[in-house]
């Protein structure tokens, strides 16, 4: 997918100017977080569950070779096939190359980030094979034509009547006089559309939110049933997964289970939990007869062990960008790649580069909720703070802006200096500002003043006045 | 592949400073492999009678959208069934998993039920199928495919019908999983995976238009559950 994440600016721009996108985020706010902290509130052993997932995720990082050889023994020995992909290039042409073995014409697929990653749709098209999104916001944005807004629920940034007009565009076949005005008959539409799609396809990707080392299996966790529909009927399945997402027992992801689905989508379990491991077994009734996961690196490896490896605890619930008022404010597309919010604002520098995607940990109040909200208690500000960081090292943020952070860092250094330059300033605004008490411009703050009055300061600085007041009350001892 | 292989392995182990794993922190690994030890289990289920695991995994299951019927004996399931499908002006042709627990059930005695015994199609309304375990934590249902349970049979049907029964119910998915390891203890003693474990919670749903929860997604728009208090010790 084309990758936007360098012009965030204006994307964001637009995104605010944008009546329906504003419409549509209002949904999010009544649905997944009230939700979350509902069933959150239901289970007192919330933050030692939380503890120990991140004990877990910790351990199996620091021992992250050995439990993807266990997988991959695993795997084998049941029958299915491990591929080891450095980049997106080789998984997609693993993937090209399983699908043309088949002969398959189709493919379906449930929703896969890494499968967004790859951008696997783009490349089977592009090589005469038809891939079919078959979870529903996933196939809102394939017939838009559009990338994902949000990890979990990838059409939030549309209103229904978008939703309605893209079904009659693209169902043509159907009666153009039919109802289309609620979710209800739209769902409905959808399912009648994809079920014979589901039967055709000769081959099924789905992802992965766990991989587990003990027994070679892979879980994926979803409510609409179309991870089961799309891995069960094909010849072969597919499995989308990055390295990180294995875990060592069942046990192990049974416990982050109980997070993820009430982080997620605030629900106390998901629909459909499914653990699949290797092909159709020879009594089996149904099944695929082959079984291949696709094990993608993409620079992951190589944020073990540094300020960044955090992240790879990442369980992608989706609750930092459901509590993040910059994500409600601008909607997922914005951000200009696979992943939005605050752990897109981590990962996607880590992965394409902060030349890139530096604008992105930039997008943030600092405000906290996003590592408040994580199950996995990723450090998500602390680590936007270090990409800004390498930002500045790197000389990436425009001169302007480096020379004002400079002249601040000169003076934030020598604090009697900042101490009389800020009470100078202070009384110099204040006495200019005194007739409005606020300023409509100034010169070197247009960034503020162009949306919002500056107010005029009281005169005085904070240090001044603390001096009198620590004075006051040692008098009065 | 080889060499990407080799080469992320690689890149993990210069990442992490070290080489492959020392021999006591592998063992360690295979360790915790072995043993499986279980994390911290929620209070919820696991500090209730059997009684009132059944009880709470009645009220989870209802609370995450599954109807329910409850009764006596086996040999009242048709007739539970023949009822529901009446109640709910649902279509009487069904499509019966090929499980010899649901071959033992009187059948006979509910003329008006159309049944076909095998693998479900597209075509097929209403499917009818037992259940490994059931999970009171949560109110889920533990299927596994295998001879007797085609995967397909609870998703493709618009109406989902499962038999639990109440020796079936255990308080957690560890619980569950342990039974698992149990059933197909492999000649060497490892678990014998099935191809696919579901744990199923309530019917097909989605929220993606406009976080409007609507039932019947892709999968069965009703779960709807017949809970066999048998009393049987598991």
């Amino acid at each position: 997918m084309k990758v936007t994440s360098h012009a965030f600016k204006t994307n964001a721009r637009h995104a605010l100017g944008d009546a329906q996108l504003q419409q549509a985020m209002l949904n999010l706010r009544s649905g997944f977080a009230e939700r979350r902290a509902h069933v959150v509130s239901q289970l007192p052993e919330w933050e030692e569950l939380r503890d120990e997932a991140v004990a877990i995720k910790k351990h199996t990082l620091a021992n992250l070779d050995f439990y993807l050889e266990e997988f991959e023994k695993r795997v084998i020995a049941n029958g299915g096939q491990v591929h080891w992909c450095r980049d997106a290039a080789e998984a997609n042409a693993t993937v090209l190359a399983i699908c043309r073995k088949l002969g398959a014409r189709t493919v379906t697929k449930g929703k896969s980030m890494i499968g967004e990653e790859m951008g696997v749709n783009d490349h089977l098209e592009a090589n005469g094979i038809t891939p079919v999104e078959t979870d529903l916001g996933e196939y809102i944005i394939q017939i838009r034509h559009e990338p994902p807004s949000h990890i979990i629920a990838p059409a939030v940034h549309l209103v229904k009547e978008q939703i309605a007009q893209s079904f009659r565009d693209t169902h043509r076949d159907l009666d153009p006089a039919r109802q289309l005005a609620d979710s209800r008959q739209m769902c409905d539409e959808a399912r009648a559309v994809l079920r014979p799609r589901f039967l055709a396809a000769d081959v099924g990707i789905t992802g992965a939110n766990f991989l587990i080392a003990e027994t070679g299996s892979s879980i994926i966790v979803t409510n609409e049933g179309n991870g089961d529909l799309t891995q069960t009927l094909p010849k072969a399945h597919i499995v989308l997964a990055s390295l990180e997402k294995v875990v060592p027992t069942f046990e192990d992801a049974a416990t982050i289970l109980r997070l993820l689905a009430r982080s997620a989508t605030g629900q106390e379990f998901s629909a459909y939990t499914t653990v699949s491991t290797g092909p159709r077994r020879p009594d089996d009734l149904d099944g695929p007869g082959e079984y291949h996961v696709v094990l993608l690196d993409n620079g992951r490896s190589a944020l073990l062990g540094g300020e960044f490896e955090d992240m790879l605890r990442c369980i992608r619930c989706a609750a930092c960008l459901n509590h993040c008022p910059v994500y409600q404010a601008i909607g997922g597309q914005s951000y200009g790649w696979v992943y939005p919010g605050p752990m897109g604002a981590v990962l996607t520098p880590s992965l394409l580069g902060v030349e890139e995607a530096g604008n992105l940990p930039n997008a943030s109040t600092f405000c906290g909720r996003c590592e408040d909200v994580c199950p996995m208690k990723i450090p998500l500000p602390k680590m936007m703070r270090h990409w800004r960081e390498r930002e500045f090292q790197r000389h990436l943020p425009p001169r302007a802006y480096r020379l004002g952070l400079a002249a601040w860092a000169f003076l934030a250094r020598r604090p009697a200096l900042y101490r009389l330059a800020s009470a100078w300033g202070a009384r110099m605004l204040g006495y200019v500002g005194r007739a409005r008490g606020r300023f409509r411009a100034l010169p070197f703050a247009a960034g503020w003043t162009r949306t919002r009055d500056l107010p005029a300061p009281e005169g005085r600085s904070f240090m001044s006045l603390w001096a009198e007041r620590n004075a006051a009350s040692g008098s009065s001892k | 592949m080889n060499h990407s292989r080799d080469q992320i392995l690689g890149t993990i182990r210069r990442s992490l400073r070290r080489g492959a794993l020392a021999p006591e922190a592998a063992a360690a690994c295979e360790t915790r492999l072995v043993t499986h030890r279980r994390n911290l289990i929620p209070a919820r289920a696991r500090t209730l009678p059997p009684r009132g695991q059944v009880e709470l995994f009645v009220t989870m299951a209802e609370a995450a959208s599954a109807t329910v019927t409850r009764v006596k004996d086996a040999r009242d399931v048709p007739a539970a069934i023949a009822g529901y499908l009446t109640r709910f002006n649902l279509p009487s042709r069904l499509v019966r998993a090929p499980d010899p627990a649901l071959d033992a059930l009187p059948w006979a005695e509910q003329p008006l039920l159309e049944i076909r015994r095998g693998v479900a199609e597209d075509a097929d309304l209403v499917g009818v199928t037992t259940c490994f375990a059931a999970i009171a934590e949560t109110g889920t249902l533990m299927l596994h495919s295998g001879a007797a349970g085609p995967t397909r049979n609870n998703f493709l049907p618009d109406t989902d019908i499962v038999v639990v029964r109440a020796s079936q119910v255990v308080a957690a998915y560890e619980d569950g999983w342990d039974r698992l390891r149990e059933a197909r203890r492999g000649a060497d003693g490892a678990l014998a995976m099935p191809r696919t474990v579901n744990f199923i919670t309530g019917p097909s749903r989605t929220a993606d238009i406009e976080q409007k929860i609507e039932l019947g997604a892709h999968g069965p728009r009703r779960l709807h559950l017949v809970v066999i208090d048998d009393g049987e010790a598991p």
